[in-house]
């Protein structure tokens, strides 16, 4: 039968999170049953302490305010405006409500049934997954501090959220692969191949992998002259082979691939090349379109001969970001996947520039990448930021090579700007002498960082502190990250000058939720989602790694590992890698849909679900600065 | 209550149990009664000649409109007006699921029963409603109505004009969605009714009597 009204109803939930995520069927459903109330201006909703309703509520036009008494004091928490749901998390918690709510203006709600939504929420775990963002953000309250942990301790759906990503969906591989002994000669070992229709065979005895024979194996091996059909697999097999255990996932899969620039991937019992091998996984197992898969962009990487031609193949990993953004597939898995492409091209870039010098470097060295490149979150064409270390030099040739060095590095950065790397505005590049230098050079220098913190050190040491490997002799790299954990731990004081210099960003909201945008400039009424958002959560995760001497730049990475050291603050961590990733993954949509950084949002055009999503994300925002604060004893920095 | 016993037994049962329903004891508080919003679709004006050809009805209880709580109901008439379709927009042979006019005569008065009825400029809908019953030979509605343009009227400084639910819509910031379609008018109507009342218990002590009765000597209809 036709229902004029739920029809109407449906045309305005649908735009609202979690409304948007609930297929048309269930939200006309929903819609046939819901009750609308109007409220005047000061009319009680329910109060504190009232045993829930039947209903939760979303505000179809005009704002509620939600307060508590605290010492019979009235205490304004917050005013929810069109779209905002409020009153559900007592009716899923069944309990009495917690805050009372009160009617800002004129208001007509939408109460939804529970008993209705109870059922939504088990069957769609992106709702789940949405209500969970909603109330992991209110985990902090310090009025709900008993809530924690047992927060959502009746729905049973929120295990499988994690488990819904495509990330984590398990890739399929070939079972009960075959495979020769080693001392097979390689015409048998082509052989069994032929036969069995198959481009590799696995060397193993007693069933663990020892190495891997592929069709390339025997076309540049063999085919060449070099070994004879005669010889044993042993020969030309790759040894050792890249293992992983059974419930291997599309994810870690083409990372792996990626990573070790391998075609195939043993799987066995226990995931070390020492267990019993159940099966193989080849790339085209992987089973994705060809030329938009990074594994093809990093094969044409290695292969590319001058910087236009990167350039072409990180267009292409651009357009691969937006469409892993359209399929929603998380942040994670994107920004692994850019990095590894961004770090295979610089390899590439570094390799170039070795041919085109002409002369090998002449001693030990490694490049680095510093910021957002260092924390592996990069997702858009952002500048350049890297420097370079080289090995301890005796005096008498230390200009020598620094020249070297510097000439080196400058090829190398115009070649990243060609590409579409910016140069970095603040000159933060191996080409400047500043940041080519010895191992026994950067040390002094963070040492000086650490010991006299003045605001341009601090500022300097928020960059240098994630700088990452990229290239060259790992061990330098290894000397540096160990010695500024040392001097770090001999200072904690300087924690506390991180944790203040993080604390003047400006925050995200004002008073009453509303956006602090930029108030003059070119981005004037425009919102800085870097500087007010990702950059907070990025450098408390930052100054938490160093106080524990976690060797993890990735900010998610971070707040994952932080879980894991300090479990009693794993919902506040967990709360900011939620935000944290919700924050990137918006500003990227931001920047490839307006072709720049994304880091200025233009508030009026957001939709109302984006805002309510942006503003979700600042509570453990606040939550974690409040605890910078404490920690890091800022208040006792001048 | 004087009716002829012949009459009676003659009557549907649903309008034995429309009857009987109005036996039981009426809530005399806004907030307990049940109160039916509703209106209606026609082939014209005319009370004798034209035809319903939609009913839409809403109920509110304790203040809030309840979605589950409604009928949308088509009606198949031999007669038709091409002139008004403009207005409602419900073709003679269209896509929409008809039922004959008994049949939703029934349903409507199974819905309703002893509720509050209330509609904009009440009279047309009833009279329309009450054409139809005569036509299956039932007396009229009994129910208790209220016409949200007199209720607007007892707002202060209200009471010199007319006024049509488009206006109102303007007034009380009512979206139009749906206008001329009888659930989408019922479905305004509600959220007018609900606006005027919080608007007339801001003004002074409402009781459940004055929604009934009229602002001024002159009456409306």
């Amino acid at each position: 039968m036709k229902n004029t009204i739920a029809e109407r109803i449906f045309d305005f939930l649908k735009d609202y999170p979690p409304f948007n995520l609930i297929s048309k069927e269930t939200l006309l459903e929903v819609s046939k049953r819901i009750e609308i109330q109007y409220f005047e201006k000061d009319q009680i909703i329910f109060n504190q302490n009232d045993t829930p309703h039947e209903h939760f509520y979303i505000i179809y036009e005009g704002a509620v305010r939600l307060y508590r008494f605290i010492d019979n004091e009235k205490h304004n928490l917050d005013i929810c405006d069109e779209g905002d749901l409020f009153g559900l998390r007592p009716l899923i918690m069944q309990e009495n409500y917690l805050m009372g709510a009160a009617a800002n203006e004129e208001t007509i709600l939408y109460g939804i049934p529970i008993s209705l939504f109870n059922g939504i929420i088990l069957n769609y775990p992106k709702v789940s997954q949405f209500l969970i963002a909603s109330f992991a953000t209110n985990t902090r309250d310090p009025f709900s501090d008993k809530h924690k942990g047992k927060l959502f301790a009746n729905v049973s759906s929120i295990q499988k959220i994690e488990n819904s990503f495509a990330e984590t969906q398990s890739a399929k591989y070939s079972k009960n692969p075959i495979t020769c002994s080693i001392e097979t000669s390689i015409k048998e070992a082509s052989m069994i191949m032929t036969k069995h229709i198959i481009n590799s065979i696995i060397v193993a005895k007693d069933y663990i992998p020892i190495g891997i024979i592929t069709d390339k194996d025997i076309r540049t091996k063999i085919g060449t002259g070099i070994f004879s059909i005669f010889d044993p697999v042993s020969k030309i097999m790759s040894s050792p082979v890249v293992t992983f255990p059974e419930k291997i996932t599309v994810a870690e899969a083409q990372i792996a691939l990626l990573k070790h620039k391998v075609s195939h991937i043993c799987i066995t019992k226990d995931g070390t090349d020492k267990s019993e091998l159940v099966g193989i996984l080849a790339e085209h197992d992987l089973n994705i379109l060809q030329t938009n898969n990074p594994m093809f962009l990093v094969r044409e990487i290695k292969y590319a001969q001058d910087a236009e031609t990167l350039k072409h193949i990180r267009t292409k990993a651009s357009e691969l970001t937006k469409g892993y953004l359209e399929q929603e597939i998380p942040i994670y898995f994107i920004t692994k996947v850019i990095t590894e492409i961004n770090i295979a091209i610089t390899k590439r870039i570094i390799r170039l520039a070795i041919k085109e010098l002409g002369q090998d470097p002449p001693v030990a060295y490694a490049w680095l990448a510093m910021g957002s490149q260092g924390r592996s979150e990069q997702l858009l064409m952002t500048d350049q930021d890297n420097a370079l270390v080289f090995e301890n030099v005796d005096e008498d040739s230390y200009l020598q090579v620094k020249e070297y060095f510097l000439k080196f590095a400058t090829l190398i950065t115009q070649k990243l700007h060609i590409v579409g790397f910016e140069y970095c505005p603040a000159n933060i590049m191996a080409s400047n002498p500043k940041w080519c230098l010895s191992l026994k050079e950067w040390k002094e220098q963070f040492k000086d960082w650490v010991k006299h913190p003045t605001s341009d050190k601090i500022l300097l040491s928020i960059i240098f502190f994630d700088f990452e490997y990229i290239f060259g002799d790992k061990e330098l790299y290894n000397q540096m990250s160990e010695s500024v954990f040392k001097y770090i731990s001999k200072k904690q004081t300087f924690l506390g000058f991180l944790s203040k210099a993080t604390l003047d960003n400006p925050p995200p909201l004002g008073f009453f939720k509303q956006f602090l945008v930029e108030q003059d400039g070119e981005n004037k009424d425009h919102f800085d989602i870097k500087s007010r958002a990702i950059r907070p959560l990025v450098d408390a995760a930052r100054i938490f790694s160093l106080h524990h001497s976690l060797k993890v730049n990735n900010t998610i990475a971070r707040y994952e590992k932080l879980m894991e050291v300090e479990s009693q603050n794993k919902d506040l961590f967990e709360s900011c890698a939620n935000a944290f990733k919700i924050l990137l993954q918006f500003r990227t949509l931001q920047g490839l849909t307006n072709n720049d950084s994304g880091k200025f949002v233009d508030i009026n055009n957001l939709s109302k679900s984006d805002r309510l999503k942006l503003k979700s994300c600042f509570k453990p925002i606040k939550n974690i600065q409040d605890s910078l604060k404490l920690r890091f004893n800022v208040s006792q920095i001048p | 209550m004087i009716f002829n016993w012949f009459t009676y037994r003659k009557y549907p049962d649903f309008w034995k149990n429309y009857l009987k329903s109005f036996k039981q004891k009426q809530p005399k508080s806004i907030e307990e009664t049940r109160f039916v919003v509703f209106d209606t679709e026609t082939t014209g004006l005319s009370i004798t000649t034209d035809r319903i050809l939609s009913i839409g009805a809403i109920s509110i209880a304790k203040n809030s409109i309840d979605v589950a709580d409604s009928i949308e109901i088509y009606l198949k008439q031999d007669e038709f007006n091409t002139e008004t379709v403009e207005i409602h927009g419900i073709l003679k042979d269209g896509n929409l699921k008809k039922i004959t006019e008994n049949e939703a005569i029934k349903q409507f008065i199974e819905f309703l029963g002893n509720a509050v009825l209330v509609a904009h400029h009440t009279a047309f809908d009833i009279e329309m409603i009450n054409a139809a019953l005569k036509r299956m030979k039932l007396p009229k509605l009994k129910n208790k109505t209220i016409d949200t343009g007199i209720l607007y009227k007892k707002l202060a400084n209200k009471k010199d004009k007319l006024y049509n639910l488009d206006v109102l819509c303007d007034e009380f910031t009512i979206p139009k969605h749906d206008r001329h379609t009888a659930s989408g008018d019922a479905f305004i109507t509600a959220l007018l009714f609900l606006k005027i009342i919080s608007k007339l218990k801001k003004e002074r002590t409402v009781h459940y009597s004055d929604l009934f009765r009229t602002s001024n000597n002159k009456g409306l209809i």
